[in-house]
C-alpha cells in the first residue's frame, strides 16, 4: 500500500522549441493526500499549470515532454501507463477544472448533455441513466432548477454558474484528486467565495485531495493545508501553510508577500516590490532561477541549484544562503517584524 | 470648487435586435452617478463587473457619449464642450487602460506611441519631442534606449508603463486608471502601484481608480466609491470605509477578499452573497441589490434609497450611503436600526 494517494517525485516537463528548449518544470516533487489541499503559488510562466498538465499526460508532444520523475497514483505510476489507462485515470482518478469556463465549455451543446458526455465517457452507464447523474450533478454544485438549466446552453449561464458547470464535470465520477487550475480567477469575489465553497463542499463528500493552482496568496490562505511556491519552474520553498506564511525562509516568498497590499493592512502602507522583470524562460541559469531579481545573490547562486534545507517541520527551501543569515535578513524584513509582533 | 464634478450621470446602451436593429431595450450600465474629486486626490471606484465602473471612466472623458448627467472639470462642462474645446481637455484628462497587450499598437515603435499626443496637440519641434519621449521613458522607469522598440519585445509590466509613459506625455492634472495593474502579476504590480504613487507626488497627479480589488483600492485611493448595478451605493474616505462599510453589498464585498494571512482567514466570518449580479438590462425594482441582500424589507422592493449622508455614527462626515437599513456605528458598537431610515426615501415619498 503506497503512502501518500498522490506522490510526485522530481518531476521535469521540458518543452522543445526551435528557440531553444525550456524548462517549464524542472526536478518538483510533492505529495497529497486524501482530504488534504495542496496550493500551488507562482506567477505567470512558474511552470504551476506545466506541473498539473504533466499528471494528467496532457502535455502535447511534440514540442513538450515529461523527461524525467515518477508520478505516482497509490501503487500504479502514471508516466508507465499506457495511453487506454491513462484516459480511464482522467476523470475517473484524477480530475481537471480549468480557469476559463468560458472557453473550457462546448458553446453548442447543451450543459446538462456535456456532463452526461463526461460520465459516459468514464463510466458504464446508458444514456438516459447519464442524463439523470448529470442533472444530480449540477444540483449537488448548487445550480438551482437543475433539471431546466440542463437544458439549456453555456451562453445562459453567468461566469459563476459556468465554472459551477466545470465543477459538476468534474466531480460527476468521484475523483480521487481534484486539480482545479486557477479556479476563480476569472470570477467575482462574492461569486469566488461560492465556488471555493463548492470546492470544498466536494472534497470533503469525496474525500478526495485537491490540487488548487494560483496566483493569488488569499486565496491559499482561506483553503490550503500546505503550500507549494514555484519559481521558474522549481520549488523554491514548500511546507504546511503556517510555515510558508510566517516562517518563510525564501527571499521570493518575502518577496511576494511584502509586494501584496493587503485588506487588513494600515492604509497607505508603501510595498515593497519584488525587483526587476520575470524570467526569460529560455536563459534560466543552471542555478536558482530567482537570481536577477534577489537581493542576497551570492556568488554560487548562478551556477548551481542549492540543495533541499529544512526550514521546520515538513518544510523545506532550496537557497544557498546561510540559515541563520536568512532568519537575520527576515527579521529585517517590515513584513515580518509585524507578524512577529 | 472641486477638480472634478460629476452629477447624475447616465450611460444607456441600446440593444438592437433583428434585421432592422431595432432598439429593443436598453443597458442601464452607469445610473445616475455622482461624486467629486479634489485635486491631488485618489478617487477608487470599486465593485463587481457589471457595475459600472469603466464605463464611468471612458464617459468622464467623452470616449463614449453619456446619456445625461453633468461631468464639469475645472469649472468647464465637459458634456457641452466643442470639438477644439475638448481637444484641449484632452490635455488635461487622460487614460491608461487594463490590457497592456490589447492597448499599444503593435506596429507602432514605443518613440512614436508616446510621442504621438505631442504631434497630435502640436507641442515643440520634433527634437524637443524626441527629449520628452526620452524623458517621459525615464521617469516610468524605462531605458529611453528602448524608445526605438515595438511594443512585443517589452514584458506585461514594462508595457503597461508605456501606457503611463504616453499618459503622462501633455502634463495632464487627471489619469483614468482604468484596472492598471490587473493583468500583472503580484510583484510586477506593487511596482506599478508604487510608480503610480510616486507620479502623483510628483506631478501633483489626480486619478481615478477603477478596479474590482479591494485591497488594491483600498492602499491607493483617498475616497472609495463602491458601485452596484450601475449605481454607487456607497461612498466615503477610504479609511473609513473600510473600517465602518454601512451597505450591505459593501460589507459583503469586503468580507468577501482573501486575506493573505492564514491565522486571521481562520477566524473570519464570511457573508455569502446568494446568486449572481443581475443583467443591468434588467436591474430590480426598487433598490437594485435587494435581491442578494440579507437585510432586505418590504420598503426595499419600492424604490431606489437615495444617497444620505448617516447621522450619528462615529464615521465621517463625508460618508455617504443609500440603504434603508445601513449598519451604523456609535460608541464602537455596530448596530443595523429596525426602523427604516426615512431620509433615504425619494422625496415624493418621504
Amino acid at each position: 500500500m503506497a503512502d501518500h494517494l498522490l506522490e510526485v517525485k522530481d518531476l521535469s516537463t521540458y518543452f522543445f522549441t526551435h528557440a531553444g528548449v525550456v524548462k517549464a518544470v524542472n526536478g518538483v516533487s510533492f505529495t497529497l493526500d486524501r482530504n488534504e489541499t495542496i496550493g500551488i503559488v507562482g506567477e505567470s510562466g512558474s511552470g504551476k499549470t506545466v506541473a498539473a498538465m504533466s499528471l494528467l499526460g496532457l502535455i502535447p508532444d511534440p514540442p513538450g515532454k515529461v523527461v524525467e520523475g515518477a508520478l505516482m497514483l497509490g501503487d500504479r505510476d502514471l508516466r508507465t501507463m499506457s495511453d487506454e489507462e491513462m484516459r480511464s485515470v482522467r476523470g475517473n482518478d484524477i480530475a481537471m477544472i480549468f480557469q476559463d469556463p468560458m472557453t473550457s465549455l462546448n458553446p453548442v451543446m447543451k450543459v446538462g448533455k456535456q456532463v452526461a458526455e463526461a460520465i459516459i465517457l468514464h463510466q458504464k452507464k446508458s444514456k438516459s441513466e447519464a442524463r439523470r447523474m448529470a442533472i444530480e450533478a449540477l444540483a449537488r454544485v448548487g445550480i438551482p432548477d437543475a433539471p431546466k438549466r440542463a437544458e439549456q446552453y453555456p451562453f445562459e449561464f453567468s461566469g459563476g454558474m459556468r465554472q459551477r458547470v466545470m465543477i459538476a464535470m468534474a466531480v460527476s465520477s468521484n475523483p480521487d484528486v481534484l486539480i482545479a487550475d486557477e479556479p476563480t480567477t476569472a470570477l467575482d469575489v462574492t461569486i469566488q467565495a461560492q465556488i471555493l465553497d463548492v470546492i470544498s463542499e466536494m472534497q470533503a463528500q469525496f474525500d478526495s485531495g485537491v490540487i488548487l493552482i494560483t496566483h493569488d496568496l488569499g486565496v491559499i490562505a482561506e483553503v490550503a493545508d500546505k503550500v507549494m511556491v514555484m519559481y521558474g519552474g522549481r520549488t523554491v520553498e514548500y511546507g504546511p501553510i503556517d510555515e510558508i506564511f510566517y516562517n518563510s525562509h525564501h527571499p521570493y516568498t518575502w518577496g511576494l508577500l511584502s509586494s501584496l497590499p493587503r485588506l487588513d493592512a494600515s492604509q497607505k502602507a508603501r510595498l515593497t516590490p519584488i525587483k526587476g522583470q520575470p524570467p526569460n524562460l529560455l536563459l534560466l541559469p543552471e542555478g536558482c532561477p530567482f537570481v536577477g531579481r534577489c537581493p542576497y545573490e551570492l556568488q554560487q547562486c548562478r551556477g548551481e541549484w542549492p540543495p533541499e534545507e529544512a526550514g521546520g517541520p515538513a518544510h523545506g527551501v532550496h537557497c544557498w544562503l546561510p540559515a541563520d543569515q536568512r532568519l537575520a535578513l527576515r527579521a529585517a524584513l517590515p513584513q515580518f517584524r509585524e507578524s512577529a509582533a | 470648487m472641486s477638480l472634478l464634478e460629476v452629477s447624475g450621470l447616465k450611460k444607456h446602451f441600446p440593444i438592437r435586435t433583428g434585421v432592422l436593429k431595432r432598439t429593443t431595450g436598453w443597458v442601464y450600465a452607469v445610473d445616475g452617478v455622482s461624486f467629486n474629486v479634489e485635486k491631488g486626490e485618489t478617487m477608487g471606484l470599486v465593485g463587481e463587473s457589471g457595475g459600472g465602473k469603466s464605463t464611468v471612466g471612458r464617459t468622464l472623458l467623452r470616449l463614449t457619449p453619456a446619456t445625461g448627467g453633468n461631468v464639469t472639470f475645472e469649472g468647464i462642462d465637459v458634456m457641452k464642450a466643442s470639438r477644439g474645446e475638448m481637444q484641449t481637455l484632452r490635455r488635461h484628462m487622460q487614460i491608461v487602460f487594463q490590457d497592456p497587450y490589447a492597448c499599444l499598437n503593435p506596429r507602432m515603435r514605443v518613440r512614436d506611441i508616446v510621442g504621438e499626443a505631442l504631434t497630435i496637440h502640436n507641442v515643440g519641434t520634433a527634437a524637443e519631442r524626441k527629449k520628452r519621449v526620452a524623458e517621459l521613458l525615464e521617469i516610468v522607469g524605462l531605458n529611453p534606449e528602448q524608445a526605438e522598440r515595438y511594443p512585443h519585445e517589452f514584458s506585461g509590466g514594462q508595457r503597461q508603463r508605456i501606457g503611463i509613459a504616453r499618459a503622462l506625455a501633455l502634463n495632464p492634472k487627471l489619469i483614468i486608471l482604468d484596472e492598471p495593474v490587473s493583468a500583472l502579476d503580484v510583484s510586477i504590480r506593487a511596482q506599478v502601484l508604487n510608480l503610480l504613487e510616486d507620479l502623483q507626488d510628483e506631478f501633483d497627479l489626480t486619478y481615478v481608480f477603477v478596479s474590482h480589488d479591494l485591497s488594491v483600492v483600498k492602499h491607493i485611493s483617498d475616497r472609495v466609491a463602491v458601485m452596484y448595478l450601475g449605481k454607487i451605493v456607497e461612498i466615503s474616505d477610504s479609511a473609513v470605509l473600510y473600517d465602518f462599510p454601512q451597505h450591505p453589498y459593501t460589507e459583503a464585498l469586503l468580507s468577501a477578499v482573501p486575506i493573505p494571512d492564514p491565522v486571521t482567514e481562520r477566524s473570519r466570518k464570511r457573508i455569502m452573497l446568494e446568486g449572481d449580479v443581475p443583467s443591468p438590462a434588467d436591474p430590480p425594482k426598487g433598490c437594485v441589490f435587494h435581491p442578494r441582500c440579507p437585510r432586505v424589507q418590504e420598503i426595499c422592493t419600492t424604490a431606489m434609497p437615495r444617497h444620505v449622508p448617516t447621522p450619528g455614527a462615529d464615521a465621517g462626515e463625508r460618508h455617504e450611503v443609500a440603504c434603508y437599513f445601513p449598519a451604523r456605528f456609535k460608541d464602537g458598537q455596530r448596530f443595523v436600526a429596525d426602523e427604516p431610515f426615512r431620509e433615504a426615501l425619494p422625496e415624493d415619498q418621504a
